[in-house]
């Protein structure tokens, strides 16, 4: 078995995986039908790529574990997603500016997977960017709208920073596995994703009139399977049906 | 049923015939040939197999339009015509056919156009429109109003 595309795999499905989930905790709670809606759309995609990815990472460890296999039945101690798409939703400021965060750092990287020599790989990240670039617009605007909007949503878009920002490190950190797989052209480093997300990030909060926070404490540990506890918490309530029902089908 | 000998048309041709019977569950106005789901006909020494590439990773219509195209095969004696789903390359808005796109106009659908232009409203033709909400009822749709005549309708998004 490739043990390092084994677990790079499950970094990049995890992290579609979780936030899919986080995204479908809003249906019924946003302020009009249109956001419920375009939420419930962004979480679909997330889960589709999440079902390749995680699908694909099933056949390479060979043990006969599918994608629903690893999306119930490991604790959070198998997962490895950043951290930043485990936190909770908090109001919509957080919520949107997780997503600008995410989709920036994703899109550039499964522009680069397109190009990757493992072409199932490149196949899945061919679909996957048509999907995030409406991610990272639809996200883009909203930062844009709620950061020049009126004075509280410009405070809210403050604080989701300040929140937010302190996950971006941990998004981009190399566990040996990927160091091993970008040493092998199967993937980018995470590190020279970096730059195009550093760009895209400073136009966006620069046309929504907000600043990068200077001074945060940066969190690390996801790719390696130490997570914050909203993890668990959010798992319990993912996987408690087929944990108890092992044999339902739909 | 038994299989019709047809030996002047191939057997692509016959395939993309019958399914071009197979409905779009989400929009059953089109055709899985008319959206471009089917790519074609694949035959190798091993027999031959219908490819068919899903249109957004999430659609929920990707297994119902697999299990209506083995169905539609079956019925036709085409039992052992093997259906294979492929990725690469990804489906856009370009492999909608013409066809397709004037039986989504007929519908009241407006069919994918460039990204930032105005969609034609598929009701009185204004292009008086504007976009209500990037997304719609399926994941490849969104909202837009007309407004000259006032009402909404969907948009093809171009993906």
């Amino acid at each position: 078995m490739d043990e390092n595309l084994f677990i790079g795999l499950q970094q990049v499905g995890d992290d579609a995986l979780v936030l899919g989930q986080r995204l479908c905790e809003w249906p019924g709670h946003t302020a009009t039908v249109e956001i419920d809606l375009s939420l419930s759309n962004l979480a679909l995609d997330l889960i589709g790529q999440a079902t390749l990815l995680l699908e694909y990472a099933g056949e390479i460890e060979g043990s006969g574990r599918d994608a629903d296999r690893l999306a119930f039945h490991r604790d959070a101690e198998g997962f490895r997603n950043c951290l930043l798409v485990e936190q909770p939703n908090g109001d919509f400021a957080r919520t949107i500016l997780r997503h600008f965060l995410f989709s920036q750092y994703a899109l550039p990287l499964f522009e680069a997977l397109q190009d990757s020599p493992n072409d199932h790989l490149a196949a899945i990240s061919e679909k996957a960017v048509k999907e995030l670039s409406y991610h990272a617009n639809f996200s883009s605007e909203w930062v844009i709208r709620l950061g020049d909007g009126n004075s509280e949503s410009h405070e809210r878009m403050l604080r989701a920073s300040e929140w937010n920002f302190r996950f971006v490190d941990d998004m981009f950190a190399e566990d040996e596995s990927w160091r091993e797989l970008s040493k092998r052209s199967v993937v980018p480093s995470r590190a020279s994703l970096r730059p195009t997300f550093e760009a895209r990030v400073a136009d966006v909060f620069t046309t929504a009139g907000l600043a990068i926070p200077e001074q945060i404490w940066p969190l690390t540990g996801g790719r390696e399977g130490k997570h914050s506890e909203h993890l668990s918490h959010m798992l319990a309530d993912m996987q408690v049906l087929p944990r108890n029902h092992p044999e339902a089908a739909w | 049923m038994m299989r019709l000998a047809e030996p002047e048309v191939s057997l692509e041709a016959q395939i993309l015939s019958i399914l071009e019977s197979v409905p779009d569950p989400e929009i059953p106005v089109v055709s899985i040939v008319d959206l471009g789901i089917v790519r074609g006909v694949v035959t190798t020494d091993t027999g031959s197999s219908v490819v068919l590439t899903p249109t957004y990773t999430g659609c929920p219509a990707t297994q119902a339009i697999e299990q209506d195209t083995r169905r539609a095969l079956d019925e036709a004696g085409y039992a052992d015509v093997a259906i294979r789903i492929s990725l690469s390359p990804a489906w856009s808005t370009t492999m909608i056919s013409p066809a397709g796109h004037a039986k989504l106009r007929s519908y009241g659908i407006a069919p994918p156009v460039e990204m930032n232009g105005p969609a034609e409203c598929p009701r009185c033709g204004s292009y008086q429109t504007h976009e209500v909400s990037r997304f719609g009822s399926t994941p490849c749709k969104a909202l837009w109003r007309c407004e000259s005549c006032s009402e909404p309708f969907d948009k093809f998004k171009c993906h």
